[in-house]
């Protein structure tokens, strides 16, 4: 029966670990301390009860040393969880340098898609091999949703109009629930699926079981190209014109990461958000030296599209530039 | 706390059946629903939210009983508007009233030797804008519903429902005034009516509550009004405030929202200590400890309820750093809560304890509150938070705080102050087997929610995997027993506005100026403005050598200056 019924959720990622420790000791301070209350309140309850013996309640003011006692330790006590259930975010929620697998995940009613670097497109399912650091991007077509593993002790809001990214390292093969944790309407409930951890040889053999669709920078490409980015974008190394004019638009080279100069003087860093604005609200912020004449893309593309022309303007690097 | 011009010499006039009470000058229709009798107000309140509060136990029956079994025994649409509806109407139409519109209105003028409230009319008129808000609730219940669940998260409120969001936005904005107003009447009426010699510091802790509470419900309760209008005109006329897609922003919902409703967790709580400060002062017979810092720790957590929004955002895309400021405050928190439970369990210390319904309802609530509060914790860690947010955890942990804690109050305050508004003692051994009843149906409703989240099932989930099931039929099965809990006092309440004792002026030996007039009181409660010149919960032999307003100290404890 408790095979059926576990107690205790999986751990099986490398955060797991550090906030079950946080976690087992609030368990073990909960327990504590309402064992001490509800001694005292019982024990005195009955020690002191009302008998027919004559006693009046002896009236005490207060004790200002107790106060300060019973006010110091739980500061000290909920300070220190402080600073050690902080440290632990702060070392959880920062993506490791060395990301392995970059992932995209669009949630809609009442599904997630998931897109893999290499081409494979998932609903509700996500095949990552164990030990590998896999990143996060995600973003929602329409309400928030909240993607959450709880074995890896992973949540984040998909919020529409913004990415978010999280990242997990899975270190246990297995299956894990995927729920979606912010109630999102009619069917909420099914807007589930599953995680599966493979051994890295057993996830090569998924990979090459499995069509591979386009990888999102491919399809990002051919997107640019059907969109008519390629009018007024530069998107190789060495040009300079566009169709023998200068180009109305910056160029795409070498342009992810890089700070860039508005027209209105500020200055921006060019990363997915200020990419995606760019095309849905290109009058928001117009670079500097180019007439505002973009026009919007707002409604001619969907949020998956439009991570992967991110992922093909990313890709756009001086050296070894694809195209 | 003596009165010197009061009645006679703490006698209940004779002739109970002859003597005019608020209860008995008038029996029309027209001498309740236009009264401006403060106690008949919160009668009127009284048979209200105990409407409302049935109302929202069925649609929690309903629940538990869909999620007896895994799967979808409902519609999903169905199961959607149950929660949504439990949570509003438990939220809106019985927590945030409850203690203050009932009890509050009841005993404020009372305690502090006043006739009436500053504003009768006023609050007459606060319980017709909430009978109005609650007929949209109603409206709302009846023709369909609303699935967006309590908190309105856009864009899924203003964009994508397909519920009655517009209707119940209308009411819940009216209701806020309710409180606002409830509110503002509070904070006059303790300002301006105490009685002659009824300084700040003798005021009953139950006062304080009230104040502290009325004071967030004028700061708060505007905040949410805005807000939901902002919902209901980006729903009606496509104004891009929270959908991104028209240009909005919908985690700024979010930050305007918890603006409120987290200081209205508060508001929910507040009152409810104030009542548990009365019950164990009386049935020790003995003043609170640490009366003072009692007072100012009321203050210390209304006041950081108001800082502390950003903890329901961790995961919502706030900046990391706002989320640490917001974890660092919110863990501030814990301490004005620990003061207070140290105090009253300090409190019982060489008392002379009666176990009366009552004060079973109080230590119940001493353990159940501070279960509530130490899971409060995990909830304002950031990285426990994470994996815990938006899951039975959360459920679980605001159960024990709202129900464990403030229903549990409730029902304790409402027992100990019955004789004082009709006049007739409840049945004693009924009463503490519905206490005892509601202690363990709700342990067993509730604990179980606890280890589901940490499994992770998310909250609002109609099916869920199999393996969650046994945890959730002890929950279902919980409920149950609970169910029984409230069904028990209603019918022995009933029962003794006829045929219980009669209660006389002091049933329980307690002091405080309620129970220096007859029960029920007369419609102006006191033949004469009291005089006080005793400090809140004189209790014990008289003092042997200190001046008035003075207890004579334990050896080994100092004595608090309370006269200021």
């Amino acid at each position: 029966m408790w095979k059926d019924f576990p107690l205790l959720p999986d751990s099986a990622s490398t955060m797991a670990n550090q906030i079950d420790m946080v976690w087992w000791f609030l368990v073990a301070l909960t327990v504590v301390m309402t064992a001490l209350i509800a001694a005292a309140v019982v024990g005195m309850t009955i020690y002191f009860r009302k008998k027919n013996d004559g006693r009046y309640a002896t009236q005490i003011v207060g004790s200002t040393q107790l106060e300060i006692l019973w006010s110091g330790i739980p500061f000290l006590i909920v300070m220190g969880l402080f600073g050690w259930g902080t440290a632990v975010f702060v070392n959880t929620q920062r993506t490791p340098d060395n990301v392995d697998i970059d992932m995209y995940i669009v949630g809609k009613q009442w599904m997630w898609k998931v897109q893999h670097p290499t081409g494979q497109r998932e609903i509700n399912a996500m095949h990552v091999p164990v030990g590998k650091v896999v990143r996060i991007t995600q973003t929602s077509e329409d309400v928030i949703h909240s993607f959450f593993v709880p074995a890896f002790r992973m949540k984040r809001d998909a919020v529409p109009g913004r990415y978010s990214q999280q990242w997990f390292e899975a270190t246990k093969v297995g299956t894990y629930h995927i729920f979606c944790a912010e109630y999102c309407g009619s069917k909420h409930a099914q807007m589930i699926g599953w995680v599966t951890v493979m051994e890295p040889e057993e996830y090569e053999r998924w990979l090459a079981s499995t069509t591979p669709g386009e990888v999102p920078e491919e399809a990002g490409r051919k997107l640019f190209e059907s969109m008519r980015c390629a009018s007024c974008h530069i998107t190789a190394q060495g040009v300079s014109q566009i169709d023998g004019a200068a180009p109305r638009g910056p160029s795409m080279v070498d342009i992810y990461g890089r700070e860039v100069a508005l027209k209105d003087n500020r200055k921006v860093v060019v990363d997915d958000e200020y990419i995606r604005e760019s095309i849905l609200h290109p009058m928001a912020k117009v670079t500097a030296g180019f007439e505002p004449n973009m026009p919007t893309y707002e409604g001619q593309l969907g949020e998956d599209q439009i991570l992967q022309l991110i992922a093909y303007i990313k890709s756009l690097k001086s050296t070894g530039t694809k195209q | 706390m003596s009165t010197s011009s009061l009645m006679p010499a703490g006698a209940a006039p004779v002739i109970a059946t002859e003597r005019e009470t608020y209860l008995n000058n008038g029996y029309g229709w027209k001498s309740w629903l236009f009264t401006i009798d403060h106690k008949r107000i919160a009668i009127l309140y009284l048979v209200s939210i105990s409407f409302f509060f049935a109302i929202g136990g069925a649609f929690a029956t309903l629940m538990r009983l869909e999620l007896a079994t895994p799967t979808a025994d409902f519609q999903s649409d169905t199961y959607n508007k149950l929660f949504t509806m439990h949570g509003l109407v438990m939220i809106f139409f019985f927590l945030v009233p409850s203690i203050p519109a009932v009890l509050g209105n009841f005993l404020v003028p009372i305690m502090i030797g006043a006739k009436d409230l500053a504003f009768p009319k006023i609050n007459l008129l606060s319980w017709y804008i909430y009978v109005v808000g609650g007929l949209f609730t109603l409206y709302v219940a009846l023709s369909g519903g609303v699935d967006t669940g309590w908190t309105f998260y856009t864009p899924y409120s203003s964009t994508y429902s397909s519920s009655h969001v517009s209707a119940m936005a209308v009411g819940v904005f009216i209701t806020g005034f309710s409180s606002i107003l409830t509110g503002l009447n509070f904070i006059v009426t303790v300002h301006k009516m105490r009685a002659p010699g009824m300084t700040w510091f003798k005021l009953p802790l139950f006062i304080w509550a009230q104040y502290a509470t009325s004071l967030l419900m004028v700061l708060g309760t505007p905040v949410l009004a805005t807000t939901i209008l902002l919902v209901a005109l980006e729903r009606l006329f496509h104004i891009g405030i929270f959908d991104p897609s028209i240009g909005g922003d919908p985690v700024l919902f979010q930050h305007l929202f918890w603006f409120y409703s987290h200081p209205a967790v508060y508001i929910m709580i507040l009152p409810g200590m104030g009542v548990i400060n009365e019950i164990i002062a009386c049935f020790t017979k003995k003043r609170i400890f640490g009366y003072s810092f009692v007072a100012f720790s009321t203050l210390a957590i209304a006041l950081l309820g108001f800082l502390v929004w950003g903890h329901h955002l961790f995961i919502s895309g706030q900046s990391p750093y706002a989320g640490i400021v917001f974890s660092f405050i919110s863990m501030l928190v814990a301490v004005p809560s620990a003061v207070k439970v140290f105090n009253w369990t300090a409190t019982l210390y060489k008392g002379t304890i009666e176990i009366t319904t009552p004060m079973l309802y109080a230590l119940g609530f001493i353990g159940l509150f501070t279960i509530g509060g130490l899971t409060g914790i995990f909830l304002a860690i950031i990285s426990v938070d994470i994996h815990l947010t938006d899951t039975y955890f959360v459920i679980a942990h605001f159960h024990y705080v709202m129900v464990g804690g403030m229903l549990m109050a409730y029902l304790g305050g409402l027992h100990f102050w019955w004789p004082k508004m009709f006049g007739r003692m409840y049945p004693e051994f009924p009463a503490k087997i519905a206490a005892v009843t509601v202690f363990v149906g709700f342990n067993l409703t509730f604990f179980p929610q606890f280890i589901l989240g940490y499994m992770g099932m998310p909250r609002r989930y109609q099916v869920y995997p199999p393996e969650f099931q046994l945890l959730n039929v002890l929950s279902s099965a919980g409920a149950s027993i609970l169910a029984c809990g409230y069904i028990i006092p209603l019918i022995y309440l009933m029962w003794s506005l006829k045929w219980g004792k009669k209660a006389g002026p002091n049933p329980w030996n307690a002091k405080g100026l309620e129970w220096t007039i007859p029960s029920p009181p007369i419609t102006h409660n006191f033949e004469a403005i009291p005089i006080v010149t005793e400090g809140a919960y004189a209790y014990g032999p008289p003092p042997k050598v200190l001046g008035p307003g003075h207890d004579s100290p334990g050896p080994h404890f100092e004595e608090e200056s309370v006269e200021h």
